[in-house]
């Protein structure tokens, strides 16, 4: 399946590297559910900058290691 | 599935089975008598009715199911709690927000896309059954088609 957003990110890796954390608790901590969670994991929905500004709050780390834009210099 | 998502398939549901038994029911009427003298009105009241007092009722009892589903569920299989299960009941975020104003919009475009129809049956001076029913009926379209846009979204993302 195409994925509708071009935009990919890290968010599975980061929640491993915190613990393990669940997909039900970063989206408790971004105040979302947890299918919002997973649609924005598997790329099928790009959260709004504001959530996006959460979820690298939440693992203590900037946006764009988080999201990142494919052809992007890194 | 969330409980938007959920929500959304019994509004779907609900207007499909309430839309069906009104065609039905007014089709049983017709049998060659002269629309002026078909009673429609009371069937759309129900109808209309219907729609709101099921999709409301629906709503309650999705979240009821859901929570003690989920609170089961948990229990049985042991993963997670029956506090986590239950959490999303309810809750609304962004993306149902955005999913809820995508398919309200295609919806609406159905609805006023038959509203010009209606117009033209009144401007060709068409009975009244025909005038009301055409209306019923875009809206009722316009909710199917929009109930439909937001579960196609919800899948396939956007």
């Amino acid at each position: 399946m195409v994925k509708p957003t071009r935009v990919e990110n890290s968010i599975r890796a980061l929640r491993f590297n915190a613990g393990e954390m669940t997909q039900a608790e970063l989206a408790d901590r971004v105040h979302v559910t947890r299918q919002t969670i997973i649609a924005v994991e598997q790329g099928r929905y790009s959260p709004s900058l504001e959530m996006a500004f959460q979820i690298a709050k939440v693992f203590r780390v900037p946006l764009d290691a988080v999201f990142h834009y494919p052809g992007e210099e890194s | 599935m969330s409980f938007e998502e959920k929500t959304t398939w019994v509004t779907a549901l609900v207007s499909v089975l309430v839309t069906a038994w009104y065609v039905a029911v007014v089709a049983g009427r017709m049998g060659g008598a002269p629309v002026a003298e078909i009673a429609y009105q009371t069937p759309l009241l129900i109808a209309i009715g219907a729609t709101i007092v099921m999709t409301i009722a629906g709503a309650i009892a999705t979240a009821i199911v859901t929570a003690i589903g989920g609170a089961i569920t948990a229990e049985l299989t042991g993963e997670g709690s029956a506090e986590d299960a239950t959490r999303d009941v309810g809750r609304t975020d962004e993306r149902d927000k955005d999913i809820n104003r995508r398919g309200e919009l295609i919806g609406y475009y159905i609805s006023s896309g038959c509203a010009v129809g209606v117009l033209a049956l009144a401007m060709l001076r068409y009975d009244q059954f025909w005038i009301a029913n055409a209306l019923y009926l875009s809206f009722a379209l316009g909710t199917i088609v929009a109930s439909v846009a937001k579960i196609v979204i919800y899948r396939r993302g956007f």
